[in-house]
């Protein structure tokens, strides 16, 4: 009961502010890749994994007043940013969640850019598939982003030092 | 003649409500429809338990399976000849559109959430399995089946095949509004589908609409709106079915705690221990759902009991609204009073919000969440639908977020101990509540 909506403002709490919508969800996904029990159903879509049940309940938490969206005007889009409320941080004070720590790994998911957590995200998507059909598929599904030979064996290794942090 | 390209001595139909007819040509979906897996769809509803509200809900995903092909065939037909279309993708587009639910499950969204299972993923293992379907694929070209398990998982290469079978304005998306609000009676949901076909064209990577078609769009967009606040998310319906996933909880909390069932419950036993097979996975439709369901009516266990009981015979839960941030402190109250009462709160006291059944409602793309819907305009420019339309603008940026406490009324007002009985109903029927 709303277990998924105290996770959410968990990581939220730890991670005290997201910029990007995008980065949002490649983030999620990440961590739960890497077996943080978030419970958001993803599936891939144009522009790699993503939750519309995280989208939702981002909103919830938003309308509820946990979570404070801030939309800021760019150039040709809009960017978002996100971080708890008083009252967010009032609720979690009653309602324990099983999150472990992942202070640290949100710290350097939001180091990397929207662009590079697409690459690590598309990557883990496709986990089961060996390596070089990992990075076959990562330039089938994307051609446009173009990755290098140089940005996958940052991301291989982004991942595998990640790996080592959640276990 | 190769089998790919066998065409039927004579065309078939399927009559369907929704859209006429259903018409089969190819040799291949006919012998795609007539596979066992295919067929298990006739066993499963679209709508899981939203008969229990509207009455006529009861199509299966075979019907709307069949729905979903004869759009993208119609769209296809309209596409020969146009720049970007390539009528070499026309059978893969077709067999993804017919087979894109296979892998559906009775009463998919509760056993996924207790199960921890993935209806897609059992899409792809009876698409890529031993099976009848990925024989009759496999008898294409050696590969087709890959292909089709990949434009169904959205990892295609050709994405503007994907975006036919899966995008904001798609064939899936299409079909199950007529088809549902067909079947449930109601006025919502309807939209000018044949003017969208008309105006729907193919680009390089995705497929757009002619500007001159928006308001046709506009009212597909209202439909989704409509539909999920009057069908999809009705509470009553989510009052089945928050019965149906404690039903589930329960029976599989029992299995682990080494529970005697009268008579074992061999079609769950996989999916309790968490280790589901294809072949089991295919086993369990609807009817044996039903079947465990009348059986466990008359189990030892009392919650077991009372819950199946309640599902197979709509005594569900009442609810009222309920507001996390305002409430919390109600929520934890009442936990304690059920406790005090005897009533276990992890079976009768349940929040249910819209996240819990996640809807697609239309998202404008911002930040490249999702590809939104683009119209072309007559410059050959393309142009995000919500940056055009003051209505779908409108919709974008409506709530759309909503909560409810579910309980069953008639438990509370049995409560003996007069003091608690009081206290409980006093915090759910305030009148600052209502």
């Amino acid at each position: 009961m709303l277990d998924n909506h105290a996770k959410l403002m968990q990581f939220f709490s730890e991670a005290e502010e997201v910029t990007g919508r995008k980065k949002l969800q490649k983030m999620i996904y990440i961590l739960q890749s890497l077996g943080v029990p978030f419970e958001e159903k993803f599936q891939f879509h144009f522009y790699g994994p993503y939750s519309e049940e995280l989208s939702l309940r981002i909103e919830e938490l938003c309308n509820l007043g946990f979570i404070h969206e801030k939309k800021e005007v760019k150039s040709n889009y809009f960017q978002y940013h996100y971080s708890l409320t008083k009252d967010g941080t009032a609720f979690l004070q009653q309602f324990s969640t099983n999150l472990p720590d992942c202070t640290k790994m949100i710290t350097r998911l939001q180091e990397k850019s929207s662009r590079f957590l697409e690459l690590v995200s598309t990557m883990l998507y496709f986990r089961e598939l060996p390596k070089r059909e990992v990075e076959e598929k990562v330039h089938t599904v994307k051609p446009k982003q173009n990755y290098s030979e140089d940005e996958m064996a940052e991301a291989w290794q982004f991942i595998s030092e990640l790996s080592k942090q959640a276990h | 003649m190769t089998y790919k390209n066998e065409q039927l001595h004579e065309e078939k139909v399927f009559k369907d409500p929704v859209h006429a007819y259903v018409h089969v040509r190819d040799r291949v979906i006919w012998d795609l429809i007539a596979t066992p897996e295919f067929q298990r769809l006739r066993r499963i509803k679209q709508l899981g338990t939203t008969n229990i509200t509207f009455h006529g809900a009861e199509h299966s995903r075979f019907n709307h399976s069949l729905g979903v092909y004869e759009i993208v065939r119609r769209i296809i037909y309209n596409f020969q000849g146009r720049p970007h279309w390539n009528n070499d993708q026309r059978l893969l587009c077709m067999c993804a559109a017919l087979l894109h639910d296979l892998g559906h499950g009775p009463f998919s969204h509760s056993f996924e959430k207790v199960f921890k299972l993935d209806h897609e993923y059992f899409t792809q293992q009876i698409i890529l399995g031993d099976t009848y379907v990925n024989k009759v694929l496999e008898r294409v070209s050696p590969g087709f089946a890959q292909e089709v398990a990949d434009v169904i998982a959205k990892t295609h290469s050709d994405k503007l095949v994907v975006s036919l079978i899966s995008s904001q304005i798609d064939a899936d998306r299409m079909d199950y509004l007529l088809r549902d609000a067909y079947y449930t009676g109601v006025s919502y949901g309807h939209f000018d589908m044949e003017r969208i076909l008309r105006v729907m064209r193919p680009i390089e990577d995705q497929v757009v609409i002619k500007s001159s078609g928006m308001h046709a769009v506009e009212d597909y967009i209202m439909s989704r709106y409509q539909m999920y606040w009057q069908v999809y998310f009705h509470p009553v319906t989510r009052s089945a079915e928050v019965i149906l996933t404690k039903i589930l909880h329960r029976a599989k909390q029992l299995y682990e705690s080494n529970y005697q069932f009268k008579l074992q419950p061999t079609h769950f036993l996989t999916f309790f221990s968490g280790d589901v097979s294809l072949e089991e996975y295919l086993k369990l439709d609807e009817s044996v759902v039903h079947y465990y369901f009348q059986l466990w009516q008359e189990e030892e266990d009392e919650i077991l009991r009372d819950l199946c009981e309640r599902f197979m015979n709509r005594r569900l839960f009442k609810y009222v609204e309920f507001n996390p941030n305002k409430q919390i402190g109600d929520l934890m109250r009442l936990i304690q009073l059920f406790k005090d009462a005897g009533i276990d709160s992890d079976y009768y006291l349940v929040v249910d919000s819209s996240s819990d059944l996640p809807y697609d409602f239309y998202r404008p793309g911002e930040e490249e969440e999702r590809l939104p819907i683009h119209l072309v305009m007559p410059n050959g420019t393309l142009k995000e639908l919500s940056r055009h339309s003051d209505i779908v603008e409108a919709i974008s940026g409506k709530k759309r977020t909503d909560h409810k406490l579910y309980f069953p009324k008639d438990m509370i007002y049995a409560i003996q101990d007069e003091e608690i009985k009081q206290d409980i109903i006093g915090i759910l029927f305030s009148k600052e509540r209502i």
